[in-house]
């Protein structure tokens, strides 16, 4: 479970605190939460205080009963997280490199890592792309491949930061399906409306605060008159 | 739109120098780098040159990836030989460019047949002893690895940049290089977020 406790963010600026994220409450237990909202409205900050990779300067956010912020490396093990662009995830020369990249800390000896990044690959559909060099794919197996390589070493919960935005309209449905199948809980940032309302619940931000929080069909209709306004 | 530079690239295999051990193909290829270096004159630059394609041959690393290789420091290498043409006569450019083609050559053949993995395992038990005093050895690697890594997408980057403000009419080198700056520092940025998301260096 994933819970906020009064979680917020404020940096400071030149002009001075710029607020990014009010003190946020929230208690996300559903399988699959959807985030939407305008850019900039602070979506991303609230994806990514679930594992460390933004430390809230009030409040925490409690993942399981550890807190992200404190205990980075120990909720890590457990939140898989997924960018927008997956050239910044993929750092090794091919598929498999990457997959074993992700591998090294849950298995040492390298035949069996490569075993299990093969088999990684061949869930996902890239088994023939094994040594294929990671800049040679599509964007939609760049982003696949990127997904692949976060589910490796099987996280409880996944965090996707607009996975889809990237994509064309045939990619954009394969990642959607593969996500919205997985037996993981699954926080997902998207500006993709079809996608967030077949999710169990939606969380819409405006202007660095939650404006609304509910059923999907209703969050989205809100977010939609909202922009409409 | 520019092609990405692809270097690293392992390329599978069961020849002599696939089932080298990396020490012995690191080692190598040091050793070969200080000759190429020290001895310095026109029928050694050849030779080292005939050497690295020998070990090409043997490796049986394709020639589009020894051409990648060779075209990723050409222009490098053009200016250096043209600052030696400059400083010490046409005979010594043209020893300097045989040498830093050779060089690439060299280090292209050791990626093609080491996989990336292997060579990290092997700093890992290298660094291993210095674990004691605080170093963690699988950092060191990741380090090493990114750094060689990091070359095609900068590489990328820069090539992106340049047609983006060719694009634009802009010839001054200030609007390629800040822009390529920013980028790079942005996608180090990413990258970084990335890995620790991914838990990589968390051990």
């Amino acid at each position: 479970m994933i819970e906020y406790d009064a979680a917020g963010l404020t940096v400071p600026t030149p002009a001075g605190d710029r607020l990014v994220l009010e003190a946020t409450s929230l208690r996300l237990t559903e399988r699959r939460i959807a985030v939407v909202g305008a850019n900039g409205s602070g979506k991303s900050t609230l994806a990514r205080m679930v594992n460390g990779l933004v430390a809230p300067s009030v409040g925490r956010v409690l993942v399981d009963g550890v807190d992200a912020a404190r205990h980075g490396a120990r909720v890590r093990r457990h939140v898989g997280f997924c960018f927008t662009d997956p050239a910044a995830q993929l750092v090794m020369p091919t598929c498999v490199e990457d997959v074993e990249l992700s591998l090294r800390r849950v298995e040492r000896n390298p035949a069996r890592r490569r075993q299990r990044a093969l088999a990684v690959l061949e869930r996902h559909g890239l088994a023939d792309h094994a040594d294929v060099s990671v800049h040679a794919l599509s964007g939609g197996q760049k982003q696949l491949l990127a997904l692949a390589g976060v589910l490796a070493t099987e996280p409880s919960v996944l965090v996707a930061d607009e996975p889809t935005t990237l994509l064309d309209l045939a990619n954009t449905r394969r990642v959607g399906e593969l996500l919205l199948g997985l037996e993981q809980q699954l926080l997902l940032v998207t500006h993709d409306l079809e996608l967030a309302a077949r999710c169990d619940r939606v969380i819409v931000v405006e202007e660095a605060r939650i404006r609304y929080d509910g059923a999907p069909d209703a969050a989205v209709a809100d977010y939609v008159a909202s922009v409409a306004a | 739109m520019s092609q990405p530079v692809l270097v690293g690239i392992y390329q599978p295999g069961h020849t002599v120098l696939h089932r080298l051990p990396v020490g012995v193909k690191l080692a190598g290829l040091a050793g070969f780098s200080l000759a190429i270096v020290l001895v310095r004159s026109m029928p050694a630059a050849l030779v080292f040159l005939a050497v690295a394609l020998g070990l090409a041959l043997l490796g049986r690393v394709s020639l589009p990836t020894l051409l990648r290789a060779a075209r990723g420091v050409l222009v490098v290498a053009l200016v250096v030989a043209g600052l030696q043409w400059w400083l010490g006569g046409y005979a010594k450019a043209v020893e300097t460019l045989v040498d830093l083609v050779t060089l690439a050559l060299a280090a292209a053949v050791l990626s093609a047949t080491t996989p990336v993995h292997a060579m990290l395992d092997a700093v890992v038990r290298w660094v291993g002893p210095l674990r004691r005093v605080g170093v963690d050895p699988e950092r060191v690697a990741l380090t090493f690895t990114l750094a060689i890594q990091a070359l095609p997408a900068t590489i990328t980057l820069a090539v992106e940049t340049r047609d983006a403000a060719r694009a634009r009419g802009l010839r001054s080198p200030r609007a390629h290089l800040a822009p390529f700056v920013v980028r790079v520092i942005a996608r180090a940025h990413e990258t970084g977020d990335a890995l620790a998301a991914r838990g990589v260096g968390d051990d």
